[in-house]
């Protein structure tokens, strides 16, 4: 397309080309989300070959596809390996590409729904609400719900620390950076010094060494047979997200400004409150409360494909899955043969990006004149 | 249809035990525009609130062609009326077109994407405010003018038959206040909108009403209504007030206490 720098007629006819393309953007993100698949498989395939046995990606793909029942071929590994890759090691992964999307959807709604882009689970004190419900669990010994008790005390948890924290922070209507952060903060203390309590004065002196690890955030313990309870959390997250994108698009413009066109602010932040409390509480009852990715993968989608949440979500989803595969091989191996609990990990590198986030935020603000 | 019938009925509006609006009644027939002057915190924003259905009456009613605005579902007003309010946005890096597309979702459906027919609304929505050129920008990077250009656009978008501002021309230079408020009193809907500048709203709008205190003291159009006296009791000031030969509107000259020099 020829253009004049002189000619500002045919600039903006340029422009209004633009603007009557609807595909304009999609392109750029059919090209974000293939790269994504394509990190997505080569971190699975990572995520299986690397460990105390070491398994070439070769050999990792005949395993996979052995398993899947996609060959005939008699299988050139021993017994063992295939044991380590498809009972312990896929299991492990599939749980950490479901926490990480989880987690990243999570955090991309939670900042939409109390409009503040510092709102994560785990800083928010959700994740320590869940946490503490399922401790509560596990030393009450309540099996009111059979294998799912964990998952429903952790949801029950979940969404009254994120009632508390946001009837905190919420005065007038708004609500600032400073006083969400700060009352998500004093919440998860508060949660946690209680569970630390029950944990301490528990009878089950055993267990509670295991629990204590497991309030770390850690992905390991999990097999085939627990899985079905989080991927289902997290497909119901995803889809009922996916469908409430453009809702979640107008709470940017604000609450009033929402309201106008056409959303029910009180009704849809309700229901998405106990949705994301859902998925939370599923997600820690399984991996424990691991912080910062909700934080982060929003964030860093939204540099590539911008703010709108048709887009971030599945981006940040698939971004998360990547990022907590490799934050758990990290785990697996960087002190190896010790295991280092993949939410002190995720800290490491989540709270320098949350003090890179505030004071981005603050530079911004004083930038426009608005405190 | 293009436009709609807007009538307010005694509607008496309250924060705590403080009244903010005191039975105010007003009508706006189709394809008017209507201003609504007066000074700081006598009500115009918190009436106009209760119109685009944020806060509700604690008695009246609010009349959209005929049915109470409050009892329809949010949606389906939103669909009638649209609204520029007093709100700042979040910081999220939405692109200016992004913002403006927000105006279709009372049209959508769930999961439905965007179609040329939106995109040419969206357009021409930016053409209409003066922001084409501005389409592909971070909203959050824009100037005071600017975003309030793009919010008019995206209740323009929305394509209501009553359109509510608060203030639209706030922040805006003033070749754009004139381009702006054009726009606005040529489109076919329905248009109320809270002014500050009296000869702004005099030449734009076809009739006034001046509220005071919560409550409306004098309706009707501009250059029957604004006169010095009625300026001197609702603001306080010494005014003089003459039809502009050229514009043919009210003029309204404003004659401070202090002699300049």
């Amino acid at each position: 397309m020829t253009r004049t720098a002189t000619d500002t007629s045919a600039e903006r006819t340029v422009h209004l080309r633009k603007t009557t393309e609807p595909g304009a953007g999609r392109t750029r993100l059919a090209g974000t989300l293939l790269v994504l698949t394509a990190l997505l498989l080569v971190s699975a395939t990572a995520g299986l070959a690397i460990g105390s046995v070491q398994v070439p990606p070769g050999q990792v793909w005949g395993i996979v596809t052995h398993a899947l029942g996609a060959d005939g071929q008699e299988p050139g590994w021993s017994r063992a390996r295939e044991t380590i890759v498809v009972d312990v090691r896929a299991p492990r992964v599939l749980l950490g590409a479901v926490t990480g999307a989880g987690l990243a959807v999570i955090g991309t709604a939670l900042q939409a729904l109390v409009r503040n882009p510092l709102a994560e689970p785990y800083l928010l004190g959700v994740s320590s609400g869940a946490s503490l419900g399922a401790v509560a669990v596990i030393v009450f010994g309540v099996t009111l719900f059979g294998p799912v008790s964990l998952s429903v005390a952790a949801f029950v948890g979940a969404l009254g620390a994120l009632l508390l924290v946001y009837a905190t922070a919420r005065t007038g209507g708004r609500i600032t950076s400073a006083r969400l952060v700060l009352s998500g903060v004093a919440i998860a203390a508060m949660l946690t010094a209680v569970l630390h309590l029950l944990l301490l004065t528990t009878d089950r002196g055993n267990e509670a060494r295991a629990v204590l690890a497991w309030t770390l955030g850690g992905l390991g313990g999990v097999n085939w047979g627990t899985l079905w309870l989080p991927s289902t959390a997290l497909l119901l997250g995803i889809g009922v997200l996916m469908v409430q994108a453009r809702n979640l698009n107008l709470l940017l413009a604000g609450e009033e400004a929402a309201s106008t066109m056409g959303l029910d602010v009180a009704r849809f932040r309700a229901r998405l409150f106990v949705l994301l409390s859902l998925v939370t509480g599923v997600l820690v009852a399984a991996a424990g409360p691991i912080g910062f990715v909700g934080l982060m993968m929003p964030h860093i989608v939204r540099l590539f494909v911008g703010g709108d949440h048709r887009r971030v979500l599945p981006t940040a989803a698939l971004g998360g899955a990547v990022f907590l595969i490799w934050a758990d091989i990290a785990a697996r191996t960087i002190a190896a043969p010790m295991e280092i609990p993949v939410g002190v990990l995720t800290a490491l590198c989540g709270g320098p990006f949350f003090l890179w986030l505030m004071r981005r935020d603050a530079r911004r603000g004083t930038d426009r004149g608005v405190a | 249809m293009t436009a709609t019938e807007l009538s307010v009925d005694g509607v008496t509006l309250t924060a705590g035990a403080r009244h903010l609006v005191r039975d105010v009644s007003l009508t706006a027939r189709p394809g008017e525009t209507i201003g609504l002057v007066g000074p700081n915190g006598s009500g115009k924003s918190s009436l106009l609130r209760a119109v685009y259905r944020v806060l509700r009456p604690d008695t009246g009613q609010v009349r959209v062609d005929g049915g109470d605005a409050w009892s329809l579902p949010v949606r389906q007003l939103a669909r009638t009326v649209a609204a520029v309010v007093q709100e700042s946005a979040a910081d999220f890096d939405l692109a200016v077109r992004e913002v403006v597309a927000m105006g279709r979702t009372p049209h959508k459906r769930l999961l439905a994407g965007d179609t040329p027919e939106d995109a040419e609304l969206i357009s021409s929505a930016l053409l209409a405010v003066d922001a084409v050129h501005l389409a592909d920008r971070p909203f959050d990077r824009l100037s005071g003018g600017e975003r309030q250009r793009v919010l008019i656009a995206r209740a323009l978008a929305q394509q209501p038959t009553l359109l509510v501002l608060d203030e639209p021309t706030n922040h805006l230079d003033i070749r754009h206040q004139l381009s702006v408020l054009g726009t606005l009193r040529r489109l076919p809907a329905t248009v109320l909108l809270a002014l500050h500048d009296l000869n702004l709203a005099a030449y734009y709008c076809d009739r006034l009403y001046v509220l005071h205190d919560g409550e409306v003291t004098a309706s009707g159009p501009p250059a029957e209504i604004l006169t010095p006296r009625l300026l001197a009791e609702v603001y306080g000031v010494a005014a003089e007030v003459a039809i502009h030969p050229r514009t043919g509107a009210p003029q309204v000259t404003f004659l401070p206490e202090e002699p300049r020099g």
